[in-house]
């Protein structure tokens, strides 16, 4: 079994990229998981084409919830809202890498989750998005 | 069976005694017992044999990721040795029925059985009468009993109910749910850095008259701290003041004589005590017990039931209703059987000596904090510790890619977090069958996740 605690894991969790908080972001969202008392906070700034100009996120937590969502932010950058929204819980998980438990996976995935309720948020479609950000 | 229906009597030992002329010796009693009759020594821990100990829990066979399983998690619940597991296998393939009433032969013998399980955890804990052992889910709903019941009759506005910093939510919640429905309030007693209770507060609190109720643990789940239960509960008693005890870390891991402690009540889990999940105990003095109101009712706690009105059984079987759980209170028993055959003072021994084991062995790691009392004397099996800033689940995930279970997060006593100024802590707790070879196992882990994250 190859460990989830890989050297990029803990690059990201270390030395993460894209931490912070952005001045006038237009999308703006926060989840915690209680189980591990992750936080995760997600700001994006976006251009005229609902390209996604810059992001950052914050917050607290396990290495594989900050890793992962230094990750996603990298992954989003440059990308139209409309591509962010159909990132899937795949993509992450490869990022990763190794082995998550069940239990660990809301770690993993607390930062698209909190990615896509912003998303849903903005583009006003957070109802048919119910299911699918329950599912994270 | 006459006996129950008059009822105004009924008590286990009624059932005991007129079970026991009639039926052949249960197969429950009579087998573990032999089998074990000549395997344990009683007396000296330097002569107890861990690996015939562990050679009763199928589960220690396992491997995880190619290495046998380390089982540190027993202050969450424990494994459950072959002997337990056929009393439970015994039950349903051979006498399963529902107790008390059927008057045919398998459940004459359920009912012998499930009052005998009754009769064993009297003895375990030294109550005066095993009517003073009533059959619950586990702790948590030990407490909310006691809460429901005693509290709504003996707490009012004004009052107060004194609980402790280190306390599981278990021990916190029905109280907080009770002051404010009863406009009464909670006053806490603190604890020092090291986790032992901060005495001038229980005196101070005491003092006021106004706290009709110390709900305290016995063994904090997260520091190990053993609190002296005997001086308690002579300081409360001095003030007219009861005292319930959660036992659910204590009375797996000691020896535990209520009388001496003299407690109000005591509540504790079978599943922590080798025991099934969904079965466990409300010690109460019987005084207390005879004058408490049902906690839930309908059938089995009634005497006679009209079309307004009902009667009820005395206790234990008025806190009993419905059908309860048959099959884990023989379970229990049979646990019982099994720690008492140990001998519980060799089994304190043990843990120990694990304990001290693990203490010292962890204390070399660098960087490492280690919550609660460094003296082994004075704390239970469980060792609570973070590393650096690696986050104790992140720890806990290390440890179980090398086959280790333990456990990370608030433990359930968040208020206790708060006061130790951490989100969660990495927590690893021993029991009867733990050795030191997996301690070092444990520390070796430990000590890669510490290479793994830089510290």
């Amino acid at each position: 079994m190859s460990s989830v605690y890989s050297e990029i894991i803990l690059d990201y969790y270390r030395h993460p990229r894209n931490k912070g908080t952005l001045d006038h972001p237009q999308i703006s969202a926060k989840d915690s998981n209680p189980l591990c008392g992750d936080i995760i906070e997600m700001q994006l700034e976006l251009d005229k084409n609902n390209g996604v100009k810059e992001v950052r996120f914050n917050g607290q937590g396990c290495a594989i919830s900050q890793a992962s969502a230094s990750m996603l932010t990298e992954l989003v950058k440059g990308k139209t809202l409309d591509d962010a929204r159909k990132i899937s819980k795949d993509e992450i998980l490869s990022l990763i890498g190794g082995q998550l438990s069940a239990v660990r996976l809301k770690c993993a995935l607390l930062s698209l989750k909190v990615l896509k309720t912003g998303v849903y948020n903005y583009l006003g479609s957070e109802n048919d998005s119910k299911q699918e950000l329950s599912e994270l | 069976m006459p006996v129950v229906q008059k009822s105004t009597t009924s008590t286990s030992k009624t059932y005991t005694q007129e079970f026991s002329d009639n039926i052949p010796v249960l197969p429950v009693r009579g087998q573990s017992m032999q089998r074990h009759a000549q395997v344990y020594p009683t007396k000296k821990t330097s002569g107890y044999d861990v690996e015939r100990v562990r050679a009763d829990f199928p589960i220690l066979k396992r491997e995880i990721n190619g290495r046998p399983i380390v089982y540190l998690d027993n202050a969450a619940t424990s494994q459950k040795p072959v002997q337990v597991i056929e009393a439970l296998d015994r039950f349903y393939n051979h006498y399963n029925a529902n107790v008390y009433r059927g008057v045919y032969r398998i459940s004459e013998e359920a009912t012998v059985a499930y009052e005998e399980a009754r009769r064993k955890v009297a003895n375990l804990i030294n109550a005066r009468d095993p009517s003073e052992i009533v059959f619950v889910r586990g702790t948590t709903e030990a407490i909310n009993l006691a809460a429901y019941s005693w509290g709504r009759s003996n707490i009012g506005l004004g009052d107060s109910i004194m609980l402790t910093e280190m306390e599981h939510h278990s021990n916190i919640v029905p109280w907080q749910q009770l002051a404010r429905e009863k406009g009464a309030s909670l006053k806490y007693v603190g604890i020092s850095d090291d986790g032992r209770l901060a005495r001038e507060d229980i005196h101070k609190h005491l003092e006021e008259g106004t706290v009709k109720l110390f709900a305290v643990t016995h063994v904090s789940n997260v520091l190990g701290t053993i609190n002296p239960i005997r001086e308690l509960t002579l300081d409360a008693h001095k003030h007219g003041c009861k005292v319930l005890v959660d036992g659910a870390q204590s009375v797996p891991h000691m020896p535990i004589d209520v009388q001496d402690l003299d407690c109000d009540f005591l509540a504790f889990s079978g599943h922590k005590m080798c025991g099934p999940t969904g079965i466990g105990v409300l010690y109460g003095k019987r005084e207390l017990l005879q004058h408490m109101e049902p906690y839930q009712s309908g059938g089995e706690m009634i005497r006679e039931v009209h079309l307004y009105e009902a009667s009820f059984k005395d206790a234990p079987f008025k806190f009993e209703a419905g059908t309860t759980d048959i099959a884990g209170a023989i379970g229990l028993g049979a646990a019982v059987d099994y720690l008492s055959k140990l001998g519980l003072r060799n089994v304190r021994d043990h843990d120990r000596e694990i304990t001290k084991y693990a203490l010292d062995a962890l204390e070399g790691v660098k960087r490492l904090k280690i919550y609660g009392p460094t003296d082994p004397e004075t704390r239970g099996g469980v060792v609570s510790f973070n590393l650096a800033d690696v986050h104790a689940h992140d720890m806990a995930s290390m440890l179980d890619e090398d086959g280790i279970a333990v456990r990370s997060g608030h433990h359930c006593a968040q208020p206790l977090m708060e006061r130790l100024g951490v989100a969660s802590t990495t927590r690893a707790s021993v029991y009867l069958y733990n050795t030191e070879e997996e301690i070092d196992r444990l520390v070796d882990s430990v000590e890669r996740a510490g290479r793994v994250f830089k510290i």
